[in-house]
């Protein structure tokens, strides 16, 4: 069992939360995700252009950037992270450029070196896998691909060959922090992608409250929560720990309260 | 072709490779919609119907061919090669832009697409786009940087009057960067109805295919031109490069002539050895922006930089992949030219032949004097006119301490 797969394996649906690496005091805001009661953290990598991502993300993006935070300082955060939390799962979101700035095999490693789970790369799409899912497999690090409403029956299996950790089902056609999608659209989708696949279903983009995340929870094994976590962080600076434990709790406790979606192996 | 193991002309692979460049780098979200634009071009490029609407436009509506003129009074000055232009600032809207988009809406139309997004920089290509929009009647945005649209007013109110609606761009630097960045998030938030008409030779696939190959008409017909004027191809062709597309144009249809030779012209901006420039190929590395691998301005952690050149259609931090390929295999020599040989380039064309030139092919011209000087005077220089200088005389005047 690793460390994803245990996250998903709990009685209950998983609540995955993102904050931007080295926007505010991230180590501070990671610890008070985990007490709210993240099950997975999602850390971002700050990046000059971050085309899939809305204004909340960009800002924090620039935050981050203007304040100087490195590729070194987002593995550092990791790394200690990683030592107050041996067992929560740690998963680096972010584009292909810093990834591979130094080679794939160089950022695989020092991922796996500080501890890190997973990456998800948002401009590396199957077709384009050489450039970093070989290195990432290579060193037990899963690559955690997307699907969106866009991905069609017939390229489905395309993504999900060499997908690992967990699918991450993007639920709106557009950028993150957004609009959210009909509660229909994504029952019909994850149904579809439980149908094609083992892997465990989180879904995302545009999931603000804990009204939404609970009902995504029903049917999805897990649901990610980033631009209102990342608001906060924008907005309330040193504060930002204990606004971020209040609204991860109750996200949790919505998330959590959910009964769990059927998986493959109980439809069978 | 495909037997001809060397052949310049036979890139990219079926994944849309140059080399280890180009590629298709976009979100899933974006994929299904990259791969139908290349059935859909596939489709078009074995249909003669296409072609010909293609070629009727061109021909009827920008005006082509472009004539190919010998600099007399030019090649005089320089005391060297003879000096040949291609004219395609001559085109409607004034440079080599439309071409493009020429072919980009009418594959838009063919896959029943109703509404046009594009970026543009100093506003060339949203111009060209916003027209080509007018022209057929859809619904246009153009995605331009706060600080081109303070910059570049005149083409703004081109743009609005041709009936697009320009959003100046504030996120990130509100620059061309910027502006890319969100036409690709407008697209993938309107993947339905929504066709982006990319500006230059760059992008995921099969955008640095496309837009080289509808350029393609600017070298396709110089060659002929050529032979029929002179009676043989040129020795050397020069061209300015931004994104690249105007020198792709000129120089693919020549890329498997041996004896003529091939230079792209950057933009050293301040000079090469500080950060203010914008010369992907001489002073940047290989990394993936914009969906695609390719040389890019970036520090250390793969961060973007800014560019910086006198010309707004130059400042970019990237490069089409083409270029990147053509660079490591040796075939293109690229050099760059910083914004003070620009500007006396520009004054150089515009008193010894009567043509104010776009500060873009002003990078070309100034590159074009320092070589003529050195070659013989029975040797030929063909360089692109890539645009007229109308919409840079605010920013000449600037340099040269002129109220206007």
């Amino acid at each position: 069992m690793t460390r994803l797969s245990n996250a998903f394996s709990k009685p209950h649906p998983a609540l995955v939360c993102f904050i931007t690496a080295g926007d505010g005091d991230t180590a501070a805001n990671l610890d008070a995700l985990v007490e709210g009661g993240a099950d997975v953290i999602e850390l971002g990598m700050p990046f000059t252009d971050p085309m899939a991502d809305g204004p909340a993300i960009q800002n924090a993006n620039l935050r981050s950037l203007g304040a100087g935070t490195t590729t070194a300082d987002v593995l550092r955060i990791a790394r200690k992270f990683r030592e107050r939390h041996p067992n929560v799962p740690l998963v680096l979101m972010g584009y292909a450029n810093p990834m591979i700035r130094h080679g794939p095999e160089w950022f695989a490693s020092a991922a796996k070196e500080a501890g890190v789970d997973g990456v998800i790369c948002v401009d590396i799409p199957p077709e384009e896998d050489d450039a970093l899912g070989p290195d990432l497999r290579a060193a037990g690090i899963a690559p955690i691909r997307l699907a969106t409403p866009t991905t069609d029956a017939k390229r489905l299996p395309q993504v999900l060959e060499g997908s690992d950790g967990f699918l991450y089902y993007v639920s709106v056609a557009g950028i993150t922090g957004k609009q959210q999608a009909a509660q229909t659209s994504i029952e019909d989708a994850v149904a579809k992608l439980k149908a094609a696949t083992d892997l465990p279903i989180a879904v995302g983009f545009g999931v603000r409250t804990p009204e939404q995340a609970g009902a995504i929870a029903k049917v999805a094994d897990g649901v990610v929560v980033g631009s209102a976590l990342v608001e906060l962080v924008g907005e309330h600076g040193s504060d930002a720990p204990e606004k971020l434990r209040k609204l991860t709790a109750s996200l949790a406790k919505a998330v959590h309260s959910a009964a769990k979606g059927p998986r493959k192996e109980d439809m069978a | 072709m495909a037997s001809n193991p060397n052949t310049y002309k036979n890139q990219p692979d079926e994944r849309g490779h140059f080399g280890d460049y180009g590629g298709r780098y976009v979100a899933e979200t974006l994929m299904p919609l990259v791969l139908d634009l290349e059935r859909e071009y596939r489709a078009a490029q074995a249909d003669p119907a296409f072609h010909a609407e293609f070629d009727d436009l061109l021909e009827h509506y920008v005006g082509r061919p472009s004539p190919l003129y010998f600099a007399e009074r030019l090649t005089e000055a320089l005391g060297g090669a003879q000096v040949w232009f291609k004219r395609d600032e001559l085109n409607h809207t004034g440079a080599h832009k439309i071409n493009n988009c020429i072919g980009q809406i009418l594959l838009a139309m063919r896959m029943g697409k109703t509404r046009i997004i594009a970026e543009t920089g100093a506003g060339q290509h949203g111009v060209a786009t916003a027209t080509v929009c007018a022209r057929f009647g859809l619904p246009c945005v153009i995605y331009m940087g706060a600080e081109d649209v303070r910059r570049q007013s005149p083409n703004v109110f081109r743009m609005k009057l041709l009936g697009a609606e320009v959003v100046p761009v504030t996120s990130g630097r509100g620059t061309l960067k910027d502006a890319m960045n969100e036409g690709l998030r407008d697209w993938v938030a309107n993947v339905h109805d929504t066709f982006y008409i990319i500006g230059t030779a760059a992008g995921p696939h099969p955008y640095p295919e496309l837009v080289r190959d509808f350029q393609s008409v600017i070298g396709k017909e110089a060659r002929a031109q050529m032979q029929d004027r002179i009676g043989r191809l040129p020795d050397l062709l020069v061209a300015a490069i931004g994104g690249g597309s105007n020198a792709l144009g000129l120089f693919h249809p020549f890329l498997d002539d041996p004896d003529v030779k091939m230079l792209g012209v950057e933009a050293a901006g301040h000079g090469l050895d500080g950060d203010e420039h914008a010369a992907s190929l001489l002073g940047g590395f290989p990394g993936v922006l914009h969906g695609n691998k390719t040389y890019l301005l970036q520090d250390e952690d793969g961060q973007i930089t800014e560019g910086h050149s006198i010309s707004a259609g130059l400042d970019y931090p990237g490069i089409g992949p083409e270029h990147a390929w053509l660079k490591d295999t040796g075939r293109v020599e690229y050099t760059a030219i910083t914004d003070e040989e620009a500007l006396e380039a520009f004054q150089l064309l515009c008193r010894t032949e009567g043509i104010i030139p776009a500060l873009e092919p002003s990078h070309a011209i100034a590159a074009v004097a320092k070589r003529a000087k050195e070659m013989p005077k029975d040797s030929v220089i063909l360089a692109n006119l890539c645009g007229r200088g109308d919409k840079d005389i605010f920013t000449v005047a600037e340099r040269l301490g002129v109220e206007m």
